[in-house]
């Protein structure tokens, strides 16, 4: 084990722990306002991969128009599935809008399947140019997903901390019953809170798919499970902590398989975060919330 | 009372030129087969030739003017069902077909995955099946006593043989002295393939350098082919379905993994080349047909394929269509359509050549006794390389 094998897994984890940032900021950004989980936000993902797919394809847009399009696309499928599933369900009780969630994402999973079963390949849209510095392998894309990650977290922390509607998002988290007295519109809030999520999910989509270029109908599930652990390990609700989440996340699987046999992977990385749960049951950087009777 | 006995000579005259002429029988209800294909999840492409090759294997037979059963000419009916790429949807859709459709028999599931579930149910409800494409050893085996079930048949070899001729084309015609693999641990085909690869290239005097497991749906194989690029193999064995396989080759050339991959028959779709383009360029794989030095009897399967849906049929295709040209070769010997009467048939059926190539089962195995091919990938297309004899 040398110094040289060390650094490539931990480039390996970096880039791992983004792409499930990227996902993560989503699930993260409507539990903070909402108090609820969007267990769509994974194949709202996958639409904005296939989304890419079509800009690249058959518009035949290079990758910043690309990853736009996207963008507009799930932040637009993102309001839409707040508006008819989930607004009619704001005063129901919790379970039913998770259900609600689960049941939309197994729509847009067999509407996609209709669409097109067929697991398709998106085209290099930015030329991957590799370096090698004494064996350790970086390659241009690596370092663009990190940097998208990271930028994308630092403009979101903007929104909610610095801006007047990230300080409605944050009053509408603080007390959903008192703001509408105060002025606020709380459905344009809440509506736009979800295109922002779902444009998260289209540059995660994006990124995915250049980093991973065959995308299918159900690649959003399994991704989508993983960063919604990571979000929850850093703190669900804290924008800070989905990222720290998304790193150890991928950091610990990465490093399970660099050291030990590649089969025990999922076993220890998920024994390692429950036990890090059992300390810290409200994730890494989440605050335990008085609870109202 | 004497119209009455002319109207009961009547009807015992037409009764009786009906008996005369059994064609012109046309009340001689169709035979039911059922397939089960994936046409949706993950292997798509693979239901999709199923569904093809079955439908023309029909047509052909249909167009002909029926089967022939015990003197009379039957039509063939398909009754195709979506196991949407799932195991318990492979069981549900296989007691669907054998108890609501009534069919005769039943072809499909092709990954072992579905295969062995439906398997299962078709061995318990006493009705043939024949898988095209799953060549996990487990399929045809009873789980219990390890002996051959009774009612599970299939068209194409088994992995132990596959595993047997990839390690040796490894060894001997890559020359190659270390390789490493990497595999779904969560795919009973891939860890199939996988162990018996390792324990005959081990045999064969080759060292495995890295064995490195991953689980289905997952796309980032970089701490695995980092791993693997540190023990600097000379080959990389992928047994691993074409959906995934691209992007394993596309990451280890990102690494900078610079070495020859090879694979399994879990390759042999025409999409594998759609996903994987140039970085595929000159790697291996062992399969069951080659589309381009096949046998006479396969030119015109091939050339009608091509007419019908504008594309070389690819391995799956195939094994379908010879799985439907077992089913009514026994139909046919059997005499008739009866799930028992077919199962005898087809547990001794003599040498049949199909598309890809003859084959025969002995009484103790229903495992066909069969060659393999070595397909490269060159200029874009699979090329024959080299074949292999049990």
């Amino acid at each position: 084990m040398d110094a040289k094998y060390i650094l490539q897994q931990a480039l390996n984890a970096l880039q791992l722990g983004s792409i499930y940032a990227l996902i993560a900021l989503g699930y993260t950004l409507v539990y903070g306002v909402l108090t609820m989980i969007n267990f769509a936000h994974g194949d709202v993902f996958m639409v904005g991969a296939f989304l890419c797919f079509s800009a690249a394809v058959l518009l035949e847009l290079p990758f910043v128009p690309a990853l736009l399009f996207s963008m507009a696309g799930t932040a637009l499928l993102g309001a839409a599935i707040e508006r008819i599933a989930y607004k009619p369900l704001r005063r129901a009780p919790r379970v039913s809008a998770i259900i609600t969630a689960l049941g939309v994402g197994i729509f847009l999973e067999s509407a996609m399947l209709a669409l097109n079963p067929y697991p398709k390949s998106i085209p290099t849209l930015i030329d991957n140019v590799t370096w090698t510095f004494g064996g350790v392998t970086v390659s241009s894309l690596q370092l663009l997903i990190i940097a998208l990650s990271l930028g994308l977290m630092l403009l979101l922390d903007f929104v909610v901390y610095r801006t007047k509607t990230g300080m409605a998002m944050r009053a509408i988290s603080w007390d959903r019953a008192l703001v509408p007295l105060m002025g606020v519109p709380v459905d344009r809030v809440v509506t736009l809170t979800f295109a922002l999520g779902g444009a998260l999910a289209g540059a995660a989509g994006t990124m995915y798919g250049l980093a991973y270029p065959v995308i299918d109908p159900y690649m959003g599930i399994m991704v989508g499970w993983k960063a919604f652990i990571a979000a929850v390990v850093g703190g669900i609700g804290n924008i800070r902590g989905a990222m720290i989440g998304a790193f150890i996340l991928g950091g610990v699987e990465i490093l399970v398989v660099a050291f030990l046999p590649s089969t025990y992977r999922d076993f220890v990385a998920f024994s390692l975060l429950l036990i890090l749960l059992m300390f810290r049951p409200h994730g890494i950087l989440g605050k335990t919330r008085a609870q109202k009777v | 009372m004497i119209r009455n006995n002319l109207l009961i000579t009547a009807t015992t005259v037409f009764l009786g030129s009906l008996m005369a002429v059994p064609n012109a029988r046309a009340a001689a209800p169709a035979i039911r087969i059922g397939v089960i294909a994936e046409m949706t999840g993950d292997i798509p492409a693979v239901g999709a030739s199923c569904k093809n090759a079955a439908l023309m294997a029909i047509k052909e037979v249909n167009d002909g003017g029926g089967l022939e059963v015990g003197g009379a000419r039957r039509k063939i009916e398909l009754c195709i069902e979506d196991n949407a790429g799932k195991a318990d949807q492979s069981a549900s859709a296989a007691m669907k077909l054998i108890t609501r459709q009534n069919v005769l028999a039943i072809i499909g599931p092709n990954a072992s995955r579905y295969a062995i579930p439906a398997a299962e149910i078709a061995e318990t409800s006493q009705t043939v099946l024949i898988t095209p494409w799953s060549t996990n050893p487990k399929t045809t085996l009873d789980a219990s006593t390890g002996l051959p079930k009774k009612y599970v048949f299939r068209a194409c070899f088994i992995d132990s043989f596959q595993g047997r001729v990839v390690a040796r084309f490894a060894f001997e015609n890559l020359k190659a002295k270390t390789v490493a693999v990497l595999y779904d641990v969560a795919s009973e085909y891939n860890k199939g393939v996988a162990e018996v690869f390792k324990a005959n290239y081990t045999k064969l005097g080759g060292k495995i350098v890295a064995s490195e497991t991953y689980t289905t749906n997952d796309k980032d194989f970089s701490a695995q082919l980092t791993k693997i690029k540190s023990a600097a193999p000379d080959v990389v064995f992928l047994p691993n379905y074409y959906s995934e396989v691209p992007l394993q080759v596309q990451q280890a050339h990102r690494l900078g993994l610079q070495c020859v991959f090879i694979g399994s028959d879990s390759w042999g779709s025409a999409d594998l080349l759609k996903l994987g383009g140039k970085d595929l360029e000159g790697y291996y794989f062992s399969t069951h047909y080659a589309a381009d030095s096949a046998a006479p009897v396969a030119t015109a399967f091939i050339a009608n394929y091509k007419k019908t849906y504008g594309a070389v049929p690819d391995d799956v295709a195939a094994l379908t269509y010879d799985a439907f040209g077992l089913l009514f070769m026994a139909i046919k010997n059997a005499g008739k359509a009866d799930r028992e009467a077919v199962r005898q048939a087809l547990a001794v059926l003599p040498g049949y050549s199909g598309v890809t190539g003859n084959m025969t089962f002995s009484a103790d195995s229903r495992d066909p006794v069969k060659s393999a091919v070595i397909l490269q990938i060159k200029d874009g297309k699979f090329t024959y390389f080299t074949s292999a004899n049990p």
